[in-house]
């Protein structure tokens, strides 16, 4: 298993584009450290031959008609949005 | 029967005496109406109440339906129109919901009336709901403590006859912890057996929406209504639901019961312990045969749920970013800035804990040594459950391996309240069933505090559950008792 010190809270944090405060990603740093050596007991489990499971039931291809049905309007879809015009979501340039 | 008293009744003492027309569905409004006036500013389970749709709705109820004219809370991370769904996050104060849940299109389809939105831990993370961003929950049984989360608004609505059931939600133990710790009954379905059409996903192979209630039967008839295939989740499963309320007895000859060796672990609390081992005598002696079963993979379950919830955490939440509901922040200077403040303001500490460490575990270069390695030891422990059900019906044990905890307690250490969750959390990555229903009392600095003892059934057993939790329950009183604040007066 990896080593919990590779965790560098600050730039995982940039990639799930959540800004931290300096105390903050400290105090985290030291909280998932915590977390990851407590994991680390997973490394004791035997594993070999076993198949992952992405789902606790064996549900496989699911499927429905691909049928037109009501469902909410434009506006509805709109009308929780922060900024919006012209039926659009208003966002900062993001093309110079 | 005077009004006051109505908030008090069970789901189906209260359909007898609206369907008898005793009282209407207007009365029982009203009588919630001021119950919840009396206790809430003390107990602080609601988030926000609907009460004059409500009443409407009362007035055109058909009390003949299974669930007519009885209002019903809701814990809020699941969509009712027109309500808001802040998931205790202030990242979405403001919004509301666009749609029904398919949860609450069956409970309108069978009369019922949701009334009102119940706190919870920020997007349901937390086993105390200390994590919600807007408001504090007391314990009904002791205002000092917490009620148990993250479904405990809904666990201390109905503990404080604020409710007459609710809905709440569970992915490691968030229905049956606070139902045990506030001294009521909470069900966690087989995954796939309630629909999540319109729930807040938080960790999608993980949560289970489920009833907490009064009594046995009253979760019975809740799963009657919500239980079932939805085309609109690919996995709610297509199995008909049987009627749950029907099947329930008060005999457990026949039954056999396992006791799982590795749950008899240091730190359980002396009395939840005795409660425990007194409720196992009780069954026994209603005629269920006890066996000792292992499930050995139990000290890895908590482990890998904090992998595989963070890192599926870390990919729903992802779709909170300002741009199309919800919060935002002030004068973005461009896109990341935005993502990256609306993120910081309006997520509260545990979110960013658990989108970090979901992040990082599904990372390049550590997915294998974490998420990978996660998923087959989950793998291990379902195979672990599959075969103690070959020798018992359903597993013992407690719910909580110890009583309510204070307020602030548990908060500066993440990694000691993950450990609370250790009787609970497989069940969900097993992805079977399970029951919390009250055992008994703990006396602590000269309050009594309530005690759960948790039923575990494989996958879709719930009536078999169900059935062995009325069964023991009908045998005591524990039900039956109330807490303090629920005899409290109308302040003059």
């Amino acid at each position: 298993m990896a080593k919990p010190s590779d965790l560098d809270v600050t730039y995982v944090a940039r990639l799930a584009r959540i800004n931290l405060t300096e105390v903050e990603a400290k105090v985290f740093q030291k909280q998932l450290d915590d977390v990851l050596q407590y994991v680390e007991k997973l490394g004791q489990a035997d594993i070999s031959d076993v198949e992952p499971a992405a789902h606790a039931l064996p549900i496989f291809n699911v499927f429905r008609e691909d049928a037109p049905r009501d469902w909410f309007t434009a506006k509805q879809a709109l009308s929780n949005a922060p900024r919006k015009a012209n039926g659009l979501f208003i966002v900062p340039k993001v093309v110079e | 029967m005077t009004a006051q008293d109505l908030p008090a009744l069970s789901i189906a003492d209260l359909q007898l005496l609206l369907r008898r027309r005793e009282v209407s569905p207007r009365e029982v409004i009203d009588a919630l109406r001021a119950r919840i006036e009396v206790v809430d500013g003390d107990i602080g389970a609601y988030l926000s109440l609907d009460m004059d749709a409500a009443t409407n709705e009362a007035d055109k109820a058909n009390v003949d339906l299974p669930l007519g004219g009885i209002p019903l809370a809701i814990k809020d991370i699941i969509s009712v129109m027109g309500q808001p769904c802040t998931c205790a996050s202030k990242i979405l104060q403001g919004y509301r919901a666009t749609y029904d849940a398919t949860v609450i299109r069956k409970l309108r389809a069978a009369g019922a009336i949701p009334f009102g939105k119940t706190n919870l831990d920020e997007f349901a993370m937390g086993s105390s709901t200390e994590n919600s961003a807007l408001k504090l929950t007391r314990n009904p049984w002791d205002l000092s403590r917490v009620p148990g989360g993250s479904s405990g608004g809904s666990a201390a609505a109905v503990a404080a006859d604020a409710a007459f059931g609710a809905l709440g939600t569970d992915t490691g133990g968030s229905i049956r912890q606070p139902a045990a710790l506030s001294g009521i009954v909470g069900l966690k379905p087989t995954y796939g057996r309630v629909s999540r059409f319109g729930l807040v996903a938080f960790a999608s192979s993980l949560d289970q929406i489920g009833p907490l209630t009064k009594t046995v039967r009253d979760a019975a008839l809740i799963m009657n209504a919500i239980a079932g295939h939805d085309p609109q989740d690919t996995t709610a499963l297509n199995e008909p639901a049987p009627d749950y309320a029907a099947r329930l007895g008060n005999d457990l000859r026949g039954v056999r019961l396992g006791l799982p060796k590795e749950y008899l672990i240091e730190g359980i609390d002396p009395q939840v312990r005795a409660a425990m081992n007194a409720a196992v005598k009780q069954m026994n002696s209603l005629g269920a045969e006890i066996v000792e079963v292992s499930l050995p993979t139990t000290e890895y379950a908590i482990a890998v749920y904090y992998i595989l919830a963070t890192a599926e955490a870390s990919a729903n939440l992802a779709r909170f970013d300002g741009v199309r509901y919800g919060y935002r922040a002030e004068n973005p200077k461009d896109m990341l800035d935005l993502y990256g403040r609306t993120r910081e303001e309006g997520f509260g500490p545990e979110v960013k804990r658990r989108i970090i460490l979901g992040t990082y575990v599904l990372s390049s270069g550590y997915y294998d040594a974490y998420y990978l390695r996660a998923q087959k030891v989950r793998e291990l422990i379902r195979q672990d459950f599959a075969s103690a059900f070959e020798k018992v019906e359903a597993l013992i044990s407690p719910t909580s391996p110890v009583p309510a905890f204070t307020l602030g307690e548990r908060v500066a250490d993440p990694l000691q309240m993950y450990l609370a969750d250790i009787f609970t959390i497989a069940a969900n990555l097993a992805g079977i069933c399970g029951i919390s229903v009250p055992c008994g009392f703990a006396e602590v600095d000269g309050q009594r505090l309530p005690i759960g003892l948790q039923l575990l059934g494989k996958a879709l057993d719930e009536a078999r559950i169900l059935q062995i939790a009325h069964a023991y329950e009908q045998s005591t009183d524990w039900h039956k008792a109330r807490p303090p604040i629920a005899t409290a007066m109308p302040k003059a």
